[in-house]
């Protein structure tokens, strides 16, 4: 059973990387999806590079979120941060109800066209799903555990490094797994704006009425959010086995 | 020696601790029992400051406990809580190097400390030391957390009803295990309780707690002989007098020369196991075996019933 999930996850990431360095193998699938002869396979740009530039604004906005969200669950964790919450909490809402597109617009003025308006759009809209499960996990660990370790003598720090945060890793993924399969299929409407991202084949597709440039955009994009969620779940189930809850 | 003076806290302004005092002499086990909501729990963790008290002193060995940072008073005193309280995520031997690695013992001194206590609570080292928690029993997972708790050869050791948590066959298997360990190490214990029976079978000396005030501090037989008001006679509870007089006195205390017929009974036995022997079988008197099996004399059943009367 698991030989064949392993085998359907290489040939699928095989398949993929083909189509990305030598799409032209592909024409003739996209080829009855045009009109007019127009081309099928987007050639404007390299699709690899697109991929890497999409997968890269997208790690820097999560990686940027994932920092920023834990630190706050983390401050609002402490005694001394609790009052920050209802704040923290307004912060990160914010963040997730404000439509990406209209970041975007708000952005451009400010930081010109390119890459940045959408690593901010990305970088807010992460901010939630990071924030809210760290701070559950914090937030539920089992009390005999914390109770313990502060009665062993460990300082705040040593409690929040050595067993609040282990503890937490699997929820705290488990919200960067949410945030990266968002950010991916958000990052495509970058490309309106002028970043480089797969959003820039699906576009192309829209303005010249090419279904076959939207679809192969489309499908890059999926392929990836669903190759990406498989791995980190696989990670989170790995580390959630290694640290383990207490059960009897 | 614990010296817990005019000692009081309040949580939103109700009184939960209000001004206790007592002395705990060293080497002793001292249980502090009562109802929830007693405050024998605040009590106990006003000792290693895990709750600051609002007034009044409690000195160790004659500091004040206020005068060390709590994080590092916390390293010097055991603390054993109900359900164990292990790191999940680390291995037996982890959770038990847990407070020499904050005192930064090297890695050969904290090997043979972990060892020597798995030992000490009979978990072979070779089998258990790299298991996680989840892969114990209940009791096992008790005795690492006591084990966890003396890593450092502390003076004092706080315990929380350390075996809440546990079967009523193990619990009083590891109560037993508990006394002998303390036998051989002499720590001193403050013991937080809520079942009279645990307290009277393990405490030198017992403290009976009620909405925050100390009702009484005496002995277990002072404490059955004189109960100081009718709060503590009901925790007591009259018709069970009797048979928690005899599980504080042991056989050794009434041991006679003489013979007696049947299966022997061992010197440390409790007078509450002999009485049921010797109610159980019929007899008048059974034999008494010391540790190496050697028949050292009689106890006889008018003895053991005499042990059960009020003193005088």
């Amino acid at each position: 059973m698991s030989w064949i999930t392993n085998l359907v996850r290489v040939a699928v990431l095989a398949l993929l990387v083909l189509f990305l360095v030598w799409p032209e193998l592909f024409e003739p699938m996209f080829a009855p999806l045009t009109r007019n002869g127009a081309p099928a396979i987007y050639t404007r740009q390299s699709l690899f590079t697109l991929a890497w530039h999409h997968l890269a604004i997208v790690a820097a906005a999560t990686l940027a979120a994932g920092i920023v969200a834990v630190g706050m669950a983390i401050l609002v964790t402490r005694e001394a941060g609790a009052e920050l919450l209802p704040f923290a909490r307004s912060v990160v809402n914010i963040g997730q109800t404000f439509p990406p597109v209209a970041v975007l617009a708000l952005a451009v003025p400010v930081f010109g066209f390119g890459t940045w308006p959408t690593l901010i759009a990305l970088f807010l809209y992460a901010l939630l799903p990071i924030f809210e499960n760290t701070l559950t996990a914090l937030t539920t660990l089992p009390r005999d555990v914390i109770e313990a370790a502060r009665g062993a003598g460990m300082s705040g720090f040593q409690k929040l490094m050595q067993i609040e945060l282990p503890l937490s890793v699997p929820l705290i993924l488990a919200g960067v797994r949410i945030a990266v399969v968002i950010s991916l299929a958000t990052a495509t409407i970058g490309s309106t704006v002028a970043a480089s991202t797969l959003g820039e084949v699906i576009i192309a597709g829209l303005l010249s009425n090419n279904t076959a440039f939207v679809l192969q955009g489309g499908l890059v994009v999926a392929v990836m959010a669903v190759l990406l969620h498989d791995a980190l779940m696989l990670m989170e189930r790995r580390l959630a086995r290694s640290i383990d809850n207490q059960t009897d | 020696m614990i010296e817990i003076e005019n000692v009081s806290k309040r949580y939103d302004g109700r009184l939960v601790v209000d001004d206790v005092s007592l002395v705990i002499e060293p080497h002793k086990i001292v249980t502090i029992v009562g109802m929830s909501g007693s405050g024998k729990t605040t009590l106990l963790r006003m000792i290693n400051r895990l709750v600051q008290r609002d007034s009044g002193c409690i000195r160790l060995d004659g500091t004040d406990n206020e005068l060390i940072p709590g994080h590092l008073l916390r390293r010097s005193i055991g603390y054993a809580i109900q359900g164990d309280g292990l790191f999940p995520h680390r291995s037996v031997a982890e959770n038990i190097a847990t407070v020499p690695r904050l005192l930064g013992w090297d890695k050969q001194r904290i090997h043979a400390r972990v060892t020597e206590l798995l030992a000490l609570f009979q978990l072979d080292p070779a089998v258990y030391a790299e298991r996680f928690p989840h892969q114990l029993s209940g009791g096992q997972r008790q005795r690492v957390g006591v084990a966890r708790a003396l890593a450092a050869g502390p003076n004092v050791l706080l315990m929380d009803e350390p075996f809440g948590a546990l079967d009523p066959i193990i619990r009083s298997k590891a109560r037993d295990d508990l006394l002998a360990i303390h036998r051989a190490i002499g720590t001193t214990i403050v013991m937080v309780t809520h079942d009279m029976d645990e307290a009277v079978t393990l405490g030198d000396r017992i403290a009976v707690m009620d909405a925050g005030r100390l009702l009484q501090y005496a002995s277990p037989a002072e404490i059955m002989a004189n109960p100081a008001n009718p709060f503590v006679e009901t925790l007591v509870g009259s018709s069970e007098r009797p048979f928690r007089m005899l599980s504080f006195g042991c056989v050794a205390d009434i041991v006679e020369p003489g013979e007696a017929e049947g299966a022997p009974i061992s010197l440390d036995a409790s007078l509450r196991d002999a009485l049921a022997e010797l109610l159980w079988s019929g007899r008048s008197a059974i034999p008494v075996h010391d540790d190496n099996g050697m028949i050292v004399g009689q106890a006889k059943l008018k003895t053991v019933l005499n042990r059960a009367a009020k003193p005088v």
